[in-house]
């Protein structure tokens, strides 16, 4: 049986903490009697028999959708898309759920006669993934089928002509999703939920969308009104994400919706003594961390990262669940709460947390600053119901070397947007009016989205904005151990250790300030009282 | 009289390179420049007066001599043993406060007729800075018969001096000279947005000169150092940037794709105030088709750039020495206007030459700008 999450009052006995450092790892020692510990939720028991699960879930839809065969007939026009290369983190290993679902859908479409299928990563704005990351995704047997004639491919939101416009909500926000999913008798809609953010209308508003689209709700006033971004009941985001759902389902899209949920084992052996409370360790977990510690510091950093980036998560599904959008959002989000929510009493003046080597948008790549900053006050800040575990006015301590350091092809307006945005403003809304635009609308990001695999111009605003609630929020925020002036550039403070990190933030919350250590990945989601 | 004198002694000259190398400005501890007791230059015609400097900047022309990097082009019109010193001002034995124009052109050397382009009021073009009653010596500072500005005392023919207006202090006034090679520049600048490479002195000046000439263009900079970025603001500049951010700031202003390291597009004038085979380099990479790079700052003695791009793309690589009288007169309007004297940022006496050099040298990393020797204090003035 599986442990639920847990809350840790650090005493004089509690063994340093374990915290993620980019590709490495930092022990600290936090103040007794007033520090907690957030852990998460011990791995839920996957499902025994996944396929199965698959096979009965599409058989049995939820809400008002009839199962998948009896949608299923010659002659139709059936468009799947799937979740892109940015879920789950740590990509899982094969095969991935995105392929069991996938195969069970196109077994149907073949029992039916349907023979006019096209796959579409639906990927929105980010990077396109390349051929080895659609195999994983989808597996080699669906890859060989459909990719040589041009039938599975990554969504490209800036070819005016594959795009189509359904309308706009009652709130003035522009409809446009891919084509040939709008147009299409079925489309199938797979996903992975990660976390409590993902699924439900944002699938398809989101996933299938362009710019035009996307800019009314992945803006600085939405972000700074959706809280937490874990919380779809609370988010604007998904407020919006679902009034743009009502015009795709009133313009007679027909979506047949499948979720996953992923249980959180999350690192395989000899990274497992992560998912560990420290003081639970035994010797050879111990033995672990120093070997992995002291050759991980000796070893030059792109091996470093080649070695976090061949990580494949252990994964497993816990539960599965097809049919009409929001009802099956519902039960998703029942899931992921089964596995990741733990209760917590009230918040503190300073959140600490370590970064790791990971985030959606740096799978195969880097994680450069403009990614720190969203993976800590964008995705791990939002990991709460209710309240943020920081009260007003807090500080934020992430630890995470920070380095000045870009993928030049994933990354390009990345690049730009650090060199020329951020040194004038690092103000969301002023960056938003003055400088957004003409990224999003750059020839040469377009055409790098388009061609290379590069995320799109406007991406690293987006990710910026992401963090615009938690700017808004805490009074000072601190990386440890952070290229001093990359972390300047983002407008935060460098600490060479904890201790100076702790020093730094008593001028905001004073000498005897309460902590919570916020204990990720594997991830959670803290139910603040 | 106290002067510092370069002589022509090749082995010291060597040593200055190798030491330059080293460590810029360090030439001037083991070259051939030294702070000696000598005579007053005499006046070598009618027409000429003498001059006793107040204040005399170090210029990177000056350095590039100290440290051994000069080009041999220009040892056919220099001569030995010379008082540097250029950027000069000074006051004449009845008071008046005067800047130096150190070109030493038809009209001071005495040739008549004047050559073409001295006739047409082009003195920078001149023919005939080899010839005449004096030495050979592109400027005052670089002509064994003159003397030069880094000491007590020179002489200078009447059609050199300009009188300071007495609202200019002493630190506006020995701006004036390098703020005319500023106007001068950007007088040739092309219509459109404009990039400038380089925030030392010159680049500075080049910046406040185009802001101060009003035309409505956007200026791009690069610079390297905190106060050179936040000068470059305050002069004009719309957008500062690292060196090394230069091509990525063009890419966004000009919408250009990329091929290569080569923009597609980029700005109808690179002005390059460095000098150096990299800042060519670069101002070729973000230079229009059909665009100019106009060199402000002396280039160096060698050069393996690749001229492809240029011959593709119809770029024109342009020089750009000195000033006209015209140029001149703006500048003073331009120091006045924009209160320059504040790039002055610290000041020596002779004696402590070296100091000062190695000050000058590293003027960016030390947060200075121009450096200057204070002859009002010094003895035997």
């Amino acid at each position: 049986m599986p442990r639920p999450g847990f809350v840790l009052d650090v005493d004089r006995s509690t063994p340093p903490l374990l915290f993620w450092h980019g590709e490495g790892f930092r022990l600290e020692r936090l103040p007794a009697e007033r520090t907690r510990v957030l852990y998460p939720p011990e791995p839920l028991d996957p499902l025994k028999d996944p396929q199965g699960a698959i096979r009965h879930a599409l058989l049995h839809p939820l809400g008002d959708s009839k199962p998948l065969p009896e949608l299923l007939f010659p002659g139709m026009k059936l468009t799947i898309a799937f979740d892109d290369i940015s879920l789950p983190l740590p990509p899982m290993r094969r095969p991935d759920v995105r392929q069991r679902v996938i195969e069970t859908v196109l077994d149907m479409a073949a029992e039916a006669g349907v023979d006019d299928v096209h796959l579409i990563a639906a990927l929105a704005l980010h990077r396109r993934m390349t051929e080895a990351e659609l195999r994983h995704a989808v597996g080699d047997r669906v890859y060989d089928a459909f990719a040589p004639t041009g039938h599975l491919y990554n969504l490209d939101a800036e070819d005016t002509d594959a795009m189509a416009f359904l309308g706009t909500t009652d709130k003035g926000e522009e409809v446009e999703i891919n084509r040939r999913a709008a147009e299409s008798d079925l489309l199938v809609y797979v996903n992975i939920n990660l976390v409590a953010m993902d699924g439900g209308w944002k699938s398809t508003a989101t996933g299938l969308a362009s710019y035009r689209s996307l800019r009314h709700h992945h803006n600085v006033r939405t972000l700074q009104q959706s809280r937490s971004l874990m919380d779809h009941h609370r988010s604007e985001l998904h407020t919006s994400n679902w009034r743009m759902g009502k015009v795709i389902r009133d313009a007679g899209v027909k979506i047949f919706q499948i979720e996953t949920t992923l249980n959180t084992d999350t690192f395989p052996p000899p990274f497992d003594f992560l998912m560990k409370r420290e003081w639970e360790w035994t010797a050879k977990d111990r033995a672990l961390f120093v070997a992995s510690s002291k050759s991980l510091a000796r070893t030059p950093s792109r091996l470093r990262r080649d070695i976090f980036q061949s990580i494949k998560a252990p994964h497993q599904m816990t539960s599965v669940q097809a049919g009409e959008v929001e009802a099956v959002h519902e039960e998703t989000i029942r899931n992921v709460h089964r596995q990741q929510l733990v209760e917590v009493e009230g918040q503190t003046d300073i959140l600490a947390m370590g970064l790791p080597y990971i985030c959606p948008y740096n799978v195969n790549s880097i994680m450069n600053p403009i990614l720190v900053m969203c993976l800590g006050l964008g995705y791990f800040f939002n990991l709460y119901r209710n309240k943020p575990l920081v009260r007003e006015g807090g500080v934020l301590i992430m630890s995470h070397p920070t380095p000045w350091e870009f993928h030049p092809v994933h990354h390009p307006s990345y690049i730009d947007f650090f060199e020329q945005v951020l040194s004038e403003t690092t103000d969301p809304l002023r960056m938003e009016a003055e400088f957004e635009k003409g990224f999003a609308e750059d020839e040469w990001y377009r055409h790098l989205y388009r061609t290379s695999y590069a995320y799109h111009g406007v991406h690293p605003f987006y990710m910026w904005y992401w963090g615009a609630h938690a700017l808004q929020h805490v009074g000072r925020v601190i990386i440890v151990g952070g290229a001093p002036r990359a972390v300047r550039r983002l407008g935060f403070m460098a600490a060479s250790t904890m201790h100076d990190a702790l020093e730094m933030a008593s001028d905001v919350v004073g000498r005897a300030p309460t902590i919570t250590h916020l204990h990720v990945p594997p991830l959670l989601i803290a139910d603040v009282q | 009289m106290r002067a510092l004198v370069f002589e022509r002694k090749p082995v010291k000259y060597v040593a200055a390179a190798v030491a330059g190398r080293l460590r810029p400005g360090r030439g001037a501890s083991v070259g051939p420049l030294s702070l000696q007791d000598v005579d007053e230059p005499a006046a070598p015609g009618d027409g000429w007066v003498r001059v006793r400097p107040r204040l005399a900047g170090i210029c990177g022309s000056d350095l590039a001599t100290l440290d051994g990097h000069s080009s041999r082009y220009f040892e056919p019109i220099v001569s030995f043993p010379f008082v540097p010193g250029h950027e000069v001002v000074g006051e004449l034995d009845d008071g008046t406060r005067v800047v130096l124009v150190p070109v030493l052109t038809c009209e001071p050397r005495g040739v008549t007729p004047p050559c073409p382009w001295c006739a047409a009021g082009q003195p920078n073009r001149c023919e005939r800075i080899a010839f005449g009653h004096l030495e050979p010596g592109l400027q005052t500072g670089f002509c064994e018969s003159t003397g030069g500005g880094w000491s007590t005392a020179f002489v200078a023919h009447r059609s050199q001096l300009v009188a300071v207006p007495d609202d200019l202090s002493d630190e506006d006034a020995v701006i004036v000279e390098p703020a005319a090679c500023a106007v001068h520049a950007a007088r040739t600048v092309l219509p459109g947005d404009v990039a400038v490479i380089g925030a030392g002195t010159l680049g500075l000046l080049t910046i406040a000169a185009l802001r101060h000439l009003g035309s409505e263009r956007t200026v791009v900079a690069t610079a390297k150092h905190p106060h050179q970025r936040q000068l470059a603001t305050e002069l004009g500049a719309d957008r500062v940037v690292a060196t090394g951010e230069l091509a990525r700031a063009v890419r966004s202003m000009t919408g250009a794709m990329v091929i290569g390291e080569q923009l597609t597009s980029g700005l109808t004038t690179v002005v390059d105030c460095v000098g150096s085979d990299d800042s060519v380099a670069q101002a070729l990479s973000v230079a229009a088709p059909g665009g100019d790079v106009l060199l402000v700052g002396m280039p160096g003695p060698r050069s393996s750039l690749d001229l492809t791009p240029l011959w593709h793309r119809e770029t024109s690589i342009r020089g750009c020495y000195a000033y006209t009288r015209d140029d001149f007169d703006t500048a003073i309007e331009l120091v006045r206007a924009r209160g320059l004297g504040r790039l002055v940022s610290a000041t020596y006496p002779l004696a402590r030459y070296r100091d000062a050099i190695d000050h000058a040298a590293n003027a960016g990393g030390r947060g200075a700008v121009k450096i200057a020797f204070d002859l009002r204090q010094e003895k035997g003035r």
